[in-house]
């Protein structure tokens, strides 16, 4: 038998002045055929498409080096892993074995924490939602309160007190950094004095210890400079609680922020060229911490609740072509059966997507529409890709951080997650849901029953 | 069956670089694209040109059908050629 | 030895990359041949005779840095390169974190650090010349229409409206910085620079750092005719020792290693230098300098060679450089030979 020549679809593209040449044409030609060493087709013959994957590896790497990182620039360094950025149990042990502690924003992240095994004095408590009934359980626990207003700090006074409670606060702090927009909205503001006013007042109180001070300055912020500010206005608060108080905080909280590798819609520059390294951004916040009054074992401790750039490039959505089609100008437009209710992300991120299978060096401009029967499921309005057959991969790449907590479901279920083990065994981390999984929660009044 | 024709004033060069002397307009094809201009060119029909792919090419015969319409659909676009 | 130089757009919104080919051919010592990387098949670099004698075609920057280090290795094999001059401010960026994989390849570069790069970005400017005394015009970065109109109370009009890349606009009232904010945010991304607009002439001055503090070269102009898109079209080397002393304490100040630009408006009212730009490379202008008697591109070369450099003390004042249209006359088989193969031996 003869062999026959690999198979690429016929294409013409016309040759238009200031586009995208094709020489060592874009990086969406080249194949990502395997994550961690498993085959991508062998990981939706198993558990399907679209498929969520995870790296152990990745994620264990992340963090290590990050502990690296900071640790040769600040003796004390202790992360805390971000919830909200997913709070898969399996992401969340791996960063837990890693020594993290747990940043939660919510009663139900709190919750979460404590039945993985988290001590309640190893959760942090952020956020602007506290119920009383949180607070009472996270006060009971010895949980690391991050108070974000007066009333809660009100309220907290009034818990302690009424219930003879001793609690473990510090106080979320906003400030200009020199970046925009201003986080404002959250914690109290350094420059006109409201952080210094809840300090006193915390101070005042019998029943609440003050252990640190917090400031989270935003998200994927492109600028070191700004975390130097941060710490260093952090810094002079600690000065000053020393000098009124004399009191040495347990640690600074610096929160996270930093920029993972994904590029922002709207960024000319892929992110890879001009977002700070992992060592800019510690070098910006030890220099800012240094600025204490304090040496040796009197330094507290540096926080680092740091997600996104931990979690992103550790997660891959794994996606099926359903049709390849022209639109009505000529462009070519592919669908694939991942929308945008499970890619959140990609309303602000030009994801890195790459084919799984070798496709031939030639891309061609496409639209990338998601499955969903809306105008709005875009995945991405235009990318270089090669002919992808129907029922041929493309995996979406950097999809870890909120991707696995802000989806949703929307006429049809959330996929399997996976995660690819550091031996190379695969592990179902997340079953995909069923439809009893969304009936279960209703109810139908008997007067609507169908006969 | 329906053939297709394309203008004399159309050349296509070994590295499947095409000139549209009548617009000025260039365009590069493919390897396999080149080919079936070349068959187009040489009065094949749309039933010779696929099973030749399919004859030379790891392809089954439909997805060779339908990537051929959408090719012939691009050309039409940038009126390279027309139907006989 | 065997130099590639980048930017061969010599259109009417040049790339720097002719002129310094052209200076460096111009230098009495050099022995070496040119290769011309290009990001499009009409670049006019291409089609010049005897400027380079080899052009490629290269991945755009915003491609993402693989396939431009793939390319780059494709083309080094078979061209053995010394030396790359990249000459357009959107390519610094990823030479400069590919320079460490370059350098293991053999490839020599000489370019500003991280650090500079980030302090003439556009937002950073602003806090460098205020922590040096160096006079700038009012600057605000905005990133939404929204806080552009909170601005809207201080920003008095005629105003400035600029991408954080390239391209400005003058604008009169809020509904044309809303305008040129679209317009420019579409092309470039964030944040926009709102900049107060000061009345003046322009004056320009290309450098060269040696990467210690020290100016190796230093030649101002004054733009004697400015196109509609801001470009100079002709420009004289000016006599002026305050704005030679203003830009060594830049390059002092930054210890700016390569070529760079800096552009300042000299205040019709006060005389002053306002200093607008530090642009990270040499001019599309940069010609005039070997011909006033500073060859500041071949002085990079030297010093990426690790030589040591004479800094030039003088240089010919009253030189003028006149740009000019001149059509290169091809055949299409040139245009198939860069456009589908992507290389072309000239």
């Amino acid at each position: 038998m003869s062999t026959k020549k690999r198979y690429e679809r016929p294409i013409i593209t016309k040759y238009q002045s200031g586009l995208m040449n094709k020489f060592g044409s874009g990086p969406s030609a080249k194949a990502k055929t395997s994550i961690d060493e498993v085959a991508v087709s062998k990981l939706v013959e198993e558990y399907g498409s679209p498929l969520f994957v995870m790296s152990e590896r990745q994620l264990r790497n992340n963090q290590q080096n990050a502990i690296r990182i900071f640790r040769t620039r600040y003796p004390k360094v202790q992360f805390a892993w971000s919830y909200k950025t997913n709070y898969l149990n399996a992401v969340c042990s791996v960063f837990h074995q890693e020594g993290s502690l747990a940043e939660v924003v919510s009663e139900f992240e709190y919750d979460k924490a404590k039945l993985l095994g988290i001590k309640g004095s190893n959760i942090i408590f952020n956020g602007p939602d506290k119920s009383r009934a949180a607070l009472q359980k996270a006060i009971k626990d010895n949980a690391k309160i991050h108070i974000d207003h007066f009333d809660e700090l009100y309220e907290i006074i009034d818990l302690c007190n009424s219930e003879n409670l001793k609690a473990n606060v510090a106080i979320r702090v906003n400030m200009d950094v020199g970046v925009y927009p201003l986080w404002d909205r959250f914690g109290f503001n350094y420059e006109n004095g409201e952080a210094w006013q809840a300090i006193k007042r915390i101070m005042s109180e019998k029943s609440l210890k003050l252990t640190g001070l917090h400031t989270h300055i935003g998200t994927y912020m492109m600028t070191a400079e700004a975390y130097r500010i941060a710490a260093s206005k952090l810094a002079s608060l600690a000065n000053s609680i020393k000098r009124e108080f004399d009191i040495k905080l347990d640690y600074i909280d610096m929160g996270g922020g930093f920029a993972s590798n994904n590029t922002l819609i709207g960024q000319y520059l892929p992110a890879e060229q001009i977002i700070p390294s992992m060592e800019q951004y510690a070098d910006a916040i030890s220099s800012g911490m240094f600025e204490m009054n304090a040496t040796g074992s009197d330094l507290p401790a540096l926080i680092l609740e740091t997600g996104r750039a931990l979690v992103d490039n550790a997660g891959y959505l794994i996606t099926t072509v359903l049709a390849n089609k022209r639109l009505s100008t000529g462009r070519r437009a592919i669908i694939i059966d991942a929308g945008v209710n499970i890619l959140f992300t990609s309303f602000w991120y030009k994801h890195k997507i790459s084919p799984a299978q070798e496709s031939g060096v030639h891309v061609e401009d496409s639209s990338l529409y998601g499955p969903l029967c809306m105008n709005i499921d875009l995945i991405r309005e235009s990318i270089l890709l090669p002919a992808v057959k129907k029922g041929e991969h493309l995996v979406i790449e950097d999809v870890g951080a909120y991707a696995m907590t802000q989806w949703m479901q929307f006429i049809t279920m959330r996929p399997n997650v996976v995660m690819i083990m550091q031996d190379g065994t695969v592990e179902l981390i997340r079953k995909s849901e069923a439809l009893n999984y969304i009936l279960d929660r209703e109810l139908l009044p008997k007067q609507l029953k169908l006969k | 069956m329906v053939n297709f024709i394309i203008p004399e004033n159309i050349a296509i060069s070994e590295s499947g670089f095409l000139f549209l002397a009548g617009t000025g307009e260039t365009f590069t094809l493919n390897q396999i694209g080149k080919e079936i201009f070349n068959l187009i060119r040489s009065k094949s029909s749309e039933e010779e040109i696929i099973n030749s792919i399919v004859n030379d090419y790891d392809i089954d015969k439909a997805t060779a059908h339908k990537d051929f319409a959408d090719f012939i659909s691009q050309l039409k676009h940038y009126s390279i050629l027309k139907e006989a | 030895m065997k130099i590639a130089v980048t930017g061969l757009n010599a259109t009417d919104n040049p790339g720097p990359g002719v002129p310094v080919i052209r200076s460096l051919k111009m230098a009495k010592d050099f022995q070496g041949s040119i290769i011309g990387l290009a990001y499009d098949s009409l670049d006019p670099g291409i089609y010049m005779e005897g400027l380079v004698e080899k052009a490629y075609i290269i991945p755009y920057p915003s491609g993402g840095l693989e396939p431009l280090l793939e390319r780059i290795k494709l083309i080094h094999e078979k061209e053995k390169l010394d030396l790359i001059i990249p000459t357009l401010d959107s390519e610094l960026y990823g030479f400069v974190k590919l320079q460490p994989k370059l350098n293991q390849m053999g490839i020599k570069l000489f370019l500003p650090t991280l650090e500079q790069l980030n302090i003439r970005a556009k937002d950073n400017l602003f806090k460098f010349c205020e922590d040096n005394q160096i006079k700038v015009p009012k600057n605000f970065l905005v990133s939404s229409l929204h806080d552009l109109y909170l601005l809207s109370s201080k920003i008095k009009y005629p105003a400035v409206v600029k991408g954080i890349f390239y391209e400005a606009y003058i604008v009169n009232n809020f509904e044309e910085a809303e305008h040129s904010f679209n317009k420019l945010s579409a092309k470039w991304g964030y944040p926009i620079i709102i900049q107060e607009y000061l009345k003046g002439d322009e004056f320009n001055v290309v450098g060269l750092g040696d990467g210690t503090g020290r100016t190796v070269g230093a030649v101002p102009m004054r733009k004697l005719y400015i196109t509609d898109k801001g470009k100079g079209w002709a420009g004289i080397t000016i006599d002026d020792k305050t704005i030679i002393d203003l830009s060594k304490k830049i390059i002092e100040k930054t210890k700016w290693k390569s070529g760079l630009e800096l552009e300042y408006i000299k205040s019709s009212e006060t005389g002053e230098y306002f200093l607008l730009e530090i642009n990270p490379r040499f001019p599309a202008w940069v010609y005039l300098a070997p011909s006033a008697g500073q060859n500041m591109p071949y002085a990079l070369v030297k010093l990426a060679y690790g030589e040591s450099v004479e800094t030039f003390s003088s240089f010919k004042v009253g030189t003028i450089f006149v740009r000019s249209s001149w059509d290169l006359i091809s055949d299409i088989k040139t245009f198939e030979q860069i456009a589908a193969i992507g290389e072309i031996s000239i």
